[in-house]
């Protein structure tokens, strides 16, 4: 497809998903795409949805999109699943639970692999919420499952982010421990009708004011059962509230301004990144010098300095 | 980093998934990356998850006879929406009589029961466009 | 240890050295069981009154009734159905000019799934697999000139169980058959459909309120009616294995049993009209023994946890049919051999009933003659056999025995963890069955694949084949017809009282406590479809959501 960009912004839906894609994969047009869309983001509000798995996020990202659509909102999801260490492959087994939103208009939802650690998760899901938001998207969920750091950093793609747990599963406290506390701007028990919702409730709450510092914005925790569509609006409602508070604090502007200060950083990190090994990898110099160095003539610390030296200055 | 993306889904009414499951399964086994409709899938509802997810591979199975209506339904509207280069494949209990329609209809192949999923896979490997 | 079982330990001992230097230069084939001889050691516990006792004596181990196949054969039961009413009404009529007492009604997937053949979603499926059937006027022309106090009526049937009943109820009415005297089987199985099949509509919560509904209403007004038929064939379809089978099944019986009693309903007034469902697949031993386990659970089960009193209870009676995912595309001749080993498990096994799969059925629908072949098979089993000439003929077998305790043992470990987790409803809705089914099917796969598992014609022994002939086809036009019918029918009738009838049945629907049959039933007889009745109740209900996990 030519004019990738300039379809997007024209509301093309192929366009929009070959743009994913060609970030996705870092095909060779990938910051074109960016460059020409950069100018039209920063419109939509961006959640972030994380959780242990089994917790029922898509379902509840689904009921939710479901509510912003009602109001009049349209909604994009992105939805990220771990890929296969040992294959490389992955099951992105979210979309099934959204399966009534496919046909709406209004609705485009992507699932993406996690590839790896090394595959720059991350800065492609920032790119793919920009892609989103330049399409014309108001809000746009990006739904992982929280049980690592790669997912921590996605999550800060996010203005404000929900952590979704639900009771009975032996290891929450371990999950929250984990870092997930941090993290949540609002926590929602879902499955509250199971046993042990209220027990959780209480963890959640003693944990929260653990540290008895008044902050102006206490995480509420909320409770859905969200394949039956209970609890659904309250938390729609708290999104709201939040981005109101953060809004008139100024947290929005500081939370948004780190990041594009993040991705910047990230951003000349790959690039330098790639240039060097361009000037390194590919021209055979490296397997030499580590011939060298494993002779123990020279050091990995020199000539490392000594790379960056030449090449930047 | 290039990942062949798989569609794997089961059109129409028919319950029986152990088939489009198993294959969903061996896919990513073979380092593919999967997405599964689930089941009573809408050929529109199919083609628009396809072009969402801008899948380099569209793999249905039907087991309850309505694959010729079905399967090209599902053909054109992956077309029309514009992705003109995925492979779309079909499997099920599909008599041999109704191969060669299908085939005609933009079925790149089709996998009778007792079909090895390597072969599933070494088929997808040879013909996608990526 | 007796003086008997030193000796033969002793002889054992002498035998495993022996064959551990023989497997020293002639290793053992792939896939062959862990231990390949049993002896009286392997059944040593085994208490002969408390866990076999007699056909017809608790816990029913050799069998539910006294004489079994001695004093009549199983019911052969085809199951058959599709395209049109008049063209299965047709079928159904030969069959019963040949002598058929039973008939075994298979519905299309709209039908199944509560969609009239004019929506969208049914688009190229009326008719396929089963007779399309959208109100009272189809089901008045499936029956006609059948006299519903005849015969016996199977139907698998599951989610809209209830609405199909009362057409059927609604048909012998005009018969001038009373309710009380109408005999048959409904499936109305729908936590299988959620953990393997798929016919699902509704969440298994109100799924199991139009069970419980069923139940009560049948005890009291259609007493000789089988109100459920507990399924594990479709779980082993799937892909599950044996021991699977038959535990998660029970755990779904368990589950109904308890929403009765729930529901108020004495566990002996509706247990009796319990029937199961069991597949018959190709390992025959490993097959008969899980037949057997299989009565000896339920029967447990129904005196200890349940407290029933009625032995009748306690009887697993079960339906057979044989493996259908264990038919070949390749050489298709050779699936009449496989269903004739299935069919020698299931009638070894002491079935009730008995559906013999025709041998192109992985290629399309059955074939008249190939359905024919399937119902002889039967036919020779039982008569020229032997195998029907004793009760329990495997009973006493060392390898047999020791099968049946080992089946058993894992079911009970399965269920015992069902249990744990809540029952078979949040199981289902945890997706755990799923994902073991799942996973055993993967494995299965993985076996045929690598080869560890032989499929004669599929994986080993294959030839060069002719694409086979004379497979069947449906009328393509079939969706057309029935269309137009029920456009035709929907002018005819008294829309005003569909509508009162419908709104009627909604405000039930919102009343939990309301049994909800009398009300499905007079809507019936106004002519509401199908259709109609079930987007009524999914508007109260809801839809189930597939809970999937790869």
């Amino acid at each position: 497809m030519e004019n990738i960009a300039e379809e997007v912004l024209k509301g093309n839906r192929l366009a929009l998903a070959k743009a994913i894609t060609a970030i996705e994969n870092e095909y060779d047009n990938a910051t074109e795409i960016m460059q020409k869309l950069y100018p039209h983001t920063g419109h939509a509000y961006v959640l972030g949805v994380t959780g242990p798995p089994g917790a029922g996020k898509s379902t509840l990202t689904d009921k939710l999109a479901k509510e912003y659509r009602r109001q009049g909102k349209t909604v994009g999801i992105i939805a990220i699943d771990p890929s296969s260490p040992f294959s490389g492959g992955a099951i992105l087994g979210d979309r099934i639970r959204m399966n009534s939103l496919t046909l709406d208009p209004g609705v485009f939802i992507r699932s993406m692999g996690t590839r790896g650690s090394l595959g720059g998760l991350s800065h492609k899901t920032a790119d793919a919420v920009k892609v989103m938001d330049a399409f014309g998207m108001d809000v746009i969920f990006v739904e992982t499952v929280g049980v690592g750091q790669s997912e921590v950093d996605i999550v800060k793609a996010a203005d404000t982010t929900m952590v979704v747990l639900i009771p009975g599963m032996g290891d929450d406290i371990q999950a929250i421990k984990a870092g997930i506390l941090e993290i949540g701007d609002i926590f929602t028990i879902n499955k509250a009708d199971h046993d042990g919702a209220d027990k959780l409730a209480t963890e959640l709450n003693m944990m929260l004011d653990l540290d008895g510092v008044i902050k102006d914005w206490r995480p509420p925790i909320m409770k859905t059962i969200a394949n039956q569509n209970i609890g659904i609006k309250e938390v729609v409602e708290t999104f709201g509230k939040h981005h109101k508070h953060i809004e008139e604090n100024g947290q929005l502007t500081v939370r948004r301004t780190e990041r594009t200060k993040n991705e910047m950083l990230d951003l000349l990190d790959s690039r330098i990144g790639q240039y060097i090994r361009s000037k390194v990898v590919d021209t055979g110099k490296l397997d030499e010098l580590v011939a060298v160095i494993k002779a123990h003539e020279t050091d990995p610390y020199t000539e490392a300095n000594k790379i960056v030296h030449d090449l930047l200055k | 980093m290039d990942k062949i993306k798989v569609l794997v889904a089961k059109p129409g009414l028919d319950g029986h998934d152990r088939g489009a499951k198993v294959v969903a399964r061996a896919l990513r086994d073979a380092g593919f990356e999967v997405v599964y409709t689930g089941l009573r899938q809408t050929p529109e509802q199919i083609a628009e998850a396809a072009v969402q997810e801008d899948v380099d591979v569209v793999a249905m199975s039907i087991l309850s006879g309505a694959h010729p209506h079905l399967f090209p339904a599902v053909v054109n509207l992956v077309r029309e929406k514009g992705l003109k280069d995925a492979l779309i494949i079909g499997g099920g209990v599909i008599p041999e009589s109704d191969i060669p329609a299908l085939k005609e209809a933009g079925i790149a192949e089709v996998f009778t029961p007792g079909t090895p999923t390597g072969k599933v896979v070494d088929f997808i490997k040879a013909h996608v466009k990526k | 240890m007796s003086n008997e079982h030193e000796k033969i330990q002793a002889e054992l001992d002498k035998y495993n050295a022996s064959v551990e230097k023989a497997t020293a230069k002639f290793p053992l084939r792939d896939n062959v069981p862990e231990k390949g001889l049993y002896t009286p050691l392997d059944v040593k516990d085994l208490d002969y009154a408390e866990d076999l006792s007699f056909p017809g004596v608790f816990p029913f181990t050799r069998g539910v009734q006294p004489t079994m196949y001695r004093g009549r054969f199983w019911t052969m039961r085809m199951y058959a159905g599709f395209s049109t009413a008049e063209e299965s009404n047709n079928r159904y009529r030969q069959l019963i000019a040949g002598g058929a007492t039973g008939l075994s009604c298979a519905f299309d997937l709209p039908t199944q799934i509560g969609y009239d053949s004019d929506d969208p979603i049914s688009e190229g499926e009326v008719g396929k697999v089963g007779v399309a059937i959208d109100s009272l006027a189809d089901m008045e022309k499936l029956f006609e000139g059948i006299d519903l106090g005849k015969v016996s009526t199977s139907m698998t049937i599951n989610a809209p169980a209830s609405v199909l009943l009362c057409m059927y109820i609604a048909v012998a009415e005009k018969q001038g058959v009373p309710q009380d005297k109408l005999r048959g089987t409904i499936q109305n199985d729908i936590l299988k459909e959620y953990a393997a099949r798929g016919t699902y509509i509704f969440p298994p919560r109100p799924s199991m309120r139009l069970i419980t509904n069923i139940f009560e209403y049948c005890s009291k007004n259609v007493p000789l009616w089988n109100t459920i038929s507990i399924s594990g064939y479709h779980i082993r379809e799937a892909g599950s294995t044996a021991a699977q089978e038959i535990a998660f099944t029970i755990a779904d019986g368990i589950a109904y049993v308890e929403a009765a009693i729930k529901a108020g309903m004495d566990v002996d007034k509706f247990a009796g009209r319990l029937s199961f469902f069991w597949n018959a697949h190709n390992n025959v031993l490993e097959e008969v023994a899980k037949f057997r386990a299989s009565r000896r659970i339920w029967a447990r089960i129904m005196r200890d946890r349940f407290h029933a009193k009625n032995e009748k209870s306690m009887k697993l009676r079960f339906h057979t049919q044989t493996a259908g995912s264990m038919l070949t595309a390749q050489q298709p001749d050779n699936n009449i051999v496989r269903v004739a080993l299935q069919t020698a498990a299931a009638v070894m096994g002491g079935t009730q009933s008995l559906h013999t799969n025709s041998r192109d059925e992985a290629l399309a629908l059955p074939s008249e003659s190939s359905v024919r072949i399937a119902l002889k098979t039967q036919q020779i089993v039982a008569n020229e056999s032997g195998l029907a000439d004793v009760i329990d003929p495997l009973a006493g077998s060392y390898y047999v025995e020791a099968m049946t305790n080992r089946i058993e043992k894992e079911a009970l470990e399965y269920i015992q963890k069902i249990d744990d987790m809540g029952g078979a409803v949040v199981a289902i809705e945890k997706g755990y069955i799923q994902k073991e089914i799942q996973d055993s099917a993967y494995k299965w796969q993985m076996d045929v694949e690598s080869g560890r598992r032989v499929i004669v014609g599929v994986n080993k022994y294959q030839i060069e084949e002719e694409p086979p002939k004379g497979l069947l086809k449906i009328d393509a036009s079939v969706g057309e017809k029935q269309v137009k019918k029920l456009h035709e029918m929907k002018a005819k009738r008294d829309n005003d009282a569909v509508k009162a009838a419908l709104a009627d049945l909604k405000k039930a629907a919102e009343d939990e406590n309301e049994n909800l049959v009398p009300h499905i039933l007079a809507a019936v007889k106004t002519y509401a479809t199908l259709g109609e009745i079930c987007n009524t109740l999914r508007d109260v209900f809801g839809e189930y959501e597939a809970h999937v996990s790869l």
